[in-house]
């Protein structure tokens, strides 16, 4: 009773500026980071080193960009790094037969989207919880990728191929422009679509969301898609940076992904959340791995750090929502 | 015969043919297509590989029950093996070996249950959170390399007898033997049943169902650590990816054995019959020469499968 007509006083108004503060707080955490590196390591303000960083977490970025819609239905899914080492392999072995990276790009994109659908199809028409059928999905893409590669390396792709992930376009790497484009579809989709609205209704209430009329299978099935489909992009990215794509390039992609979603301030209980957050939350996560980096800290304590880190962010994600309620 | 249960349960004969017929399936098709499958030395090479499986699946269908899961499992058996391996090295003590296998483990099972039940994080996120630290740790003990020279005394362990069965089958028929007479007759197994199937009932009766849910992850931690045991003899080393994703498969036995995600009711010689049906899967599919990459997507596959009948029973 009590809640329905806090609901009905207090609309977007409050929500929003929450939100808001919430953000303002991981900016300042990001800026936190960056002047603790500036003064541990001298190489962390060069201009080369910041143009890595911002690299390096766009690729995050589109993997976790998707995964926000996902994560804002109170689903998850587990198997967008798998997805990116499929789509990886079958892109590069697409250009390399036909020579064309259109064509190689269009195959990328659709594996991660038919892989998406997929997800979406177990998550809502066989009613499978959402982090067991990705997490099977993931197992099953590992299984294919690794049985479709049979312990090769692709290498060599065409020059202007590679300067999708490592060119520069007006002194900035290209993946930052895609970064930036589709941080603006994201944030559009999610805040001013009538789509994107109903996403955040379905993940704060799946009940009400279904009774109001919403199509509720439909646009999981969407939701999951889009994720599929930002894991092909990110195939596309990875494939072009490191001209080169083994089975097991997406091992070590998915606990990052969702980490960068959960500092970036998106509710594992779905409904709250922005992809701007996200962006912040790669950001976040990008800076600490740098950082290790630069102070020499092996590459072997990146994984218990980032463990470290999503448990954290859900810990301060489940007392916030202790306190509000 | 089952006076434990606490959820009123559907006929129990209703889900013997599910998983029976699965694995009686599984055993047909390899022993026609598969030469050498049905030989004596073939099937107790199963058996013997579906003891490390088995004492994970135990556990991880108590967890399941009350509506958990730990995806943390496989890490924390390589980082226990790691263990194993590293103290029994130095101090040439199997014993010694074991127990920093088991403390590390239970230590990690405590975490776990820790952060579910008092932090209140969905287990799926916080196990997996664990995982990246457990693999984390194992890449930092071992950095990154395989630890050798075991002594003689661990090693043996997977190769010796006791009354002519081997003791890896041993060590799994007393662990199911502990974790049938925990769940079925005792009054912590009665209130498993109860942590999925009805929490309010066990605060009403006056009882902490946190501190419960804590020794059950405790529990699955404990077991891993004594299947590190067992995987570092198997493999005469320890290495820092040697279990990763065997939480895969112990998830996979559980679902294909009938243990429900979602209603609190377990099974756990489904669970071990689900156990046989991965390692039948695995045998059978090496030998007829498929890598184990097709071995992991059938898994996958299985599980799916499993989980989407598993669903249209609990709507019938």
């Amino acid at each position: 009773m009590t809640d329905i007509s806090k609901e009905a006083v207090a609309p977007p108004r409050s929500f929003l500026s929450q939100d808001a503060i919430q953000l303002f707080y991981r900016l300042l955490a990001a800026l936190l980071i960056c002047a603790v590196l500036a003064v541990l390591s001298d190489s962390f303000l060069s201009l080369g080193n910041i143009l890595n960083v911002l690299r390096q977490a766009s690729l995050t970025f589109f993997i976790a960009s998707g995964l926000t819609l996902v994560v804002l239905t109170a689903g998850l899914d587990l198997s967008v790094g798998a997805n990116v080492a499929l789509s990886a392999c079958i892109a590069g072995t697409v250009i390399h037969k036909t020579g064309s990276p259109a064509l190689g790009i269009l195959t990328g994109l659709a594996c991660g989207g038919i892989v998406g659908l997929l997800n979406g199809i177990m998550v809502t028409a066989l009613r499978i919880p959402s982090f067991i059928a990705t997490y099977g999905m993931l197992w099953v893409l590992n299984g294919l990728t690794y049985w479709y590669m049979a312990g090769e390396t692709l290498h060599g792709f065409p020059a202007g191929f590679r300067q999708i992930g490592s060119g520069y376009l007006f002194g900035l790497p290209i993946p930052v422009y895609l970064l930036l484009v589709f941080l603006g579809i994201g944030t559009l989709f999610a805040q001013r679509t009538i789509w994107g609205q109903e996403i955040y209704a379905i993940g704060a209430n799946p009940v009400a969301a279904r009774l109001s009329g919403i199509p509720v299978a439909r646009r999981l099935l969407l939701v999951y898609a889009v994720s599929g489909t930002m894991a092909g992009l990110a195939s596309i990215i990875f494939l072009s940076r490191l001209n080169s794509a083994e089975a097991d390039i997406g091992e070590s992609l998915t606990l990052p992904a969702i980490a960068a979603v959960l500092i970036g301030g998106t509710s594992l209980f779905g409904g709250v959340g922005t992809v701007f957050g996200t962006f912040i939350g790669a950001l976040i996560l990008t800076l600490v791995l740098n950082g290790m980096n630069l102070l020499s800290v092996s590459a072997n304590w990146q994984p218990l750090v980032t463990g470290i880190i999503v448990i954290l962010a859900v810990w301060l994600d489940v007392k916030t929502r202790r306190r509000a309620q | 015969m089952r006076e434990a249960t606490v959820v009123s349960q559907p006929n129990p004969l209703q889900r013997i043919p599910g998983v029976a017929i699965v694995l009686v399936l599984l055993i047909a098709l390899f022993s026609t297509i598969a030469p050498g499958f049905l030989s004596v030395a073939n099937l107790s090479n199963v058996l013997v590989q579906s003891t490390i499986l088995t004492m994970l699946a135990l556990p991880m269908t108590l967890i399941i029950m009350t509506e958990g899961l730990d995806l943390s499992m496989g890490a924390v058996l390589t980082l226990t093996s790691l263990c194993v391996a590293i103290i029994s090295l130095a101090t040439h003590s199997m014993l010694l070996g074991l127990g920093a296998g088991l403390l590390v483990g239970t230590a990690f099972g405590f975490a776990n249950g820790w952060l579910v039940a008092i932090v209140g994080i969905p287990p799926f996120v916080a196990t997996l959170g664990t995982l990246g630290m457990a693999q984390g740790l194992s890449l930092i003990v071992s950095d990154g390399q395989s630890v050798v020279g075991i002594p003689h005394s661990v090693r043996d362990i997977y190769s010796a007898t006791l009354l002519g069965v081997p003791v890896p089958i041993v060590m799994a028929l007393v662990t199911y033997a502990a974790f049938h007479g925990l769940l079925y007759h005792t009054r912590f197994g009665t209130y498993i049943f109860a942590l999925g199937g009805n929490r309010e009932a066990l605060r009403y009766a006056g009882l902490s169902p946190n501190r419960l849910l804590i020794a059950v992850y405790a529990i699955g931690g404990a077991m891993a650590g004594i299947a590190g045991l067992l995987m570092t003899a198997r493999m005469n080393s320890g290495h820092p990816t040697a279990g990763l994703g065997l939480e895969f498969d112990a998830i996979a036995a559980v679902a294909v054995g009938g243990t429900s995600f979602e209603r609190g009711n377990g099974w756990l010689l489904g669970t071990v019959l689900g156990v046989l049906s991965v390692g039948v899967l695995r045998n059978g599919l090496n030998l007829i020469s498929l890598p184990s990459s097709v071995q992991v997507a059938s898994v996958g596959v299985l599980v799916i499968v499993a989980l989407f009948l598993d669903g249209l029973r609990s709507r019938a």
